[in-house]
């Protein structure tokens, strides 16, 4: 019997995230711009909340309007937990993830027992309360006012409070979280969680129990946005309600479908195309119109975002992988033959 | 044969939606290690039926027990669990996967990865996956379609499809399979090879309950037979018995031409 291997049904190679780290990690070595610098380290916060989105979006099929909520509770936890306690924001972090774990449970268990999309309208009334707690509960969080004084986060002594440091710490755990995505999603949970969208029926009559799935999904997405506002929480050292509120879960799922949530590295490239753009919107509007405010953002991005669903409605990574592809395959003419392909399972309207 | 044999006991079941009675206080057991047929004109029930006993459909009343489970008011998956997996009428493959991971979330059961290890994708779950890789692959040959294993499902033909939800059923280890006309849409050297694997796994041990259409197929495969009409099961027996049983031939067999020559 021929050899089963595993790679003939994950058929992706290292090559294009090894390419793409490597160049990342080593491009402070010939750019050594603070403004650069800090780009990124916004990319990669947001990079780290699409990651979690797409498993829920673009494997469970589940839309939520609330993770801007978890990036909070995350932000406040750490803030709470080092500022106020005084105690080590690996501690924070963690009690963060967990904290948004559970809460994802508490508003995932009556959400999910109703058929249809009831979890955009959980999560966008959800949100509103806790942001509302995050500016009432002022002995807690400061209130409107905001959080300051937030510590720096250090490692064995090593501080992070550069900006270039902190571009390397942001960045190991945006890979980081990659990994684990796409373990998950080359396994029997991810199988499980794209099964939900191929066949909910055949889906429980092979066995899984769909609820639990939608849940995990769930908490898992919570998870890592609460690990991102951690993060964002010990670089911008104040943070106040309205990094949270509901504006921003809605740039969020804007960026998981402009990116493509097929795939997990459409998380990357949802928020770089968002980040990139805003920066030259910045630069750019105010030399056309110089009254024009905020809302030209949301505008700006709104259209975007109904001429990507029109043109590419699974969003710009796919684009990217097929120019990826053609690349390579004029490579291999010259080479021996190379596994192609991204990270990128077939999965929703991929194949029509 | 003994009680002990009944593997499964249908009892008094009976589903209402709104006026229609669609099926009407049903009762039936079937054998360990039989070929159980359901046959009926078009829309006598059958699959209804089979929702209620997979729990797809709850039951407005009677019982379904499976050896000592008491199925009614369970889950599809908790059924499952138990042992008792279906294939569906109109096809339901995973259309956005691959055939083997198709069959490979069959054997979503058989498996232990959680999120954490998955996530860490520890040693465990490279073997686990390998080992399920292999079984897949297995239950595919079972079926004669390995060599379609790296096609995403529904570029496969219609029959294939239907061969495809067989093995995906087959990879849960299930100890009863309900089968929906598993052979509509197959051509006759696909039936053939079909109705040789359900022998085939038979033999190992399982058990299955089919509805089908085709005569020749019904009276060829199965130990016994249960006749429904409008929702009424009108006679039971072995495949002689059915054919001398002047009610049942009155009912359903004599309309056969009109009935069932497209189900
Ligand atoms: N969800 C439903 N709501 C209302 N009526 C239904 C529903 N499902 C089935 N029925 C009705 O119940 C009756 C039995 O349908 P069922 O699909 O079980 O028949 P069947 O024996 O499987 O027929 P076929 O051979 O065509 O598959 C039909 O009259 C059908 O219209
Ligand atoms: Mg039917």
């Amino acid at each position: 019997m021929e050899k089963k291997d595993l790679k003939k049904i994950y058929h992706n190679s290292p090559a294009g995230p090894i390419i793409f780290t490597v160049l990342l990690f080593l491009m402070p070595v010939f750019i050594s711009s603070n403004y650069i610098f800090t780009i990124f380290i916004m990319i990669g916060f947001y990079a780290l909340v699409c990651n979690g989105m797409t498993m829920l979006t673009g494997f469970a099929g589940q839309i939520s309007l609330g993770q801007a909520t978890f990036y909070g509770i995350g932000a406040y936890s750490s803030a709470i937990v080092t500022g106020t306690y005084g105690l080590s924001p690996w501690i924070g972090m963690i009690a963060g993830m967990i904290l948004g774990a559970l809460i994802a449970l508490i508003v995932g268990i009556p959400t999910f027992r109703l058929k249809g999309h009831y979890l955009a309208l959980a999560t966008l009334g959800f949100g509103i309360i806790v942001y509302t707690s995050f500016k009432e509960m002022k002995d807690l969080t400061g209130g409107s006012n905001g959080f300051f004084g937030i510590p720096t986060i250090n490692l064995f002594g090593f501080e992070f409070n550069n900006d270039l440091r902190y571009f390397y710490l942001v960045w190991v755990f945006v890979m980081i979280g990659l990994i684990f995505s796409r373990n998950i999603i080359h396994s029997r949970i991810g199988r499980a969680l794209r099964s939900i969208e191929g066949s909910e029926v055949a889906s429980d009559a092979v066995g899984v129990n769909i609820m639990n799935y939608k849940l995990q999904a769930f908490m898992l997405s919570a998870m890592f946005a609460s690990l991102s506002g951690s993060l964002l929480a010990h670089y911008v050292t104040f943070i106040n309600p309205e990094l949270f509120g509901a504006m921003t879960s809605i740039y969020f799922l804007l960026m998981v479908i402009i990116g493509g949530s097929s795939s997990i590295w459409g998380s990357i490239v949802g928020a770089a195309t968002y980040v990139l753009l805003g920066e030259i919107l910045k630069q750019l509007v105010p030399m056309f119109l110089p009254s024009a405010g905020g809302e030209f953002e949301i505008m700006f991005f709104g259209i975007l975002l109904v001429v990507t669903l029109i043109y590419m409605p699974n969003g710009l990574y796919p684009q990217f992988e097929k120019l990826f592809s053609k690349f390579k395959k004029k490579k291999e003419k010259v080479q021996p033959p190379l596994q192609v392909g991204g990270d990128r399972v077939a999965s929703g309207g991929e194949n029509q | 044969m003994t009680r002990e044999n009944v593997i499964l006991k249908v009892d008094n079941l009976t589903k209402q939606f709104g006026g229609v009675i669609a099926v009407n206080e049903v009762s039936f057991d079937v054998k360990k290690g039989e070929i159980f047929a359901v046959i009926g004109p078009n829309g006598a029930g059958k699959t209804t039926l089979f929702n209620m006993i997979t729990g797809v459909l709850p039951s407005t009343s009677g019982q379904v027990v499976f050896e000592n489970h008491k199925l009614t008011g369970k889950k599809p998956y908790q059924i499952a669990k138990i042992g008792v997996t279906r294939t569906f009428q109109n096809l339901e493959v995973f259309s956005n996967m691959t055939v083997i991971e198709n069959v490979m979330t069959g054997a979503h059961l058989t498996m232990k990865t959680n999120l954490f290890t998955a996530g860490l994708r520890l040693p465990m779950v490279v073997k686990e996956e390998r080992k399920t890789m292999e079984k897949a692959m297995e239950c595919l040959e079972r079926v004669g379609i390995a060599h379609l294993a790296y096609k995403m499902s529904p570029t496969l033909p219609y029959g294939s499809q239907r061969l495809l939800e067989i093995a995906r059923a087959a990879a849960s280890n299930p100890k009863l399979i309900l089968l929906d006309e598993p052979m509509a849409g197959l051509n006759s050297e696909e039936s053939r090879q079909l109705i040789e694997v359900i022998l085939k796994m038979r033999e190992d041990g399982l058990t299955f309950v089919f509805v089908e259409h085709d005569m020749e197929t019904v009276m060829s495969m199965s130990d016994r037979i249960v006749v429904m009409d409008n929702g009424v099961k009108i006679g039971e027996g072995t495949p002689e018995e059915v054919y001398q049983n002047p009610k049942i031939v009155a009912a359903y067999l004599g309309d056969e031409e009109e009935d069932t020559v497209y189900a």
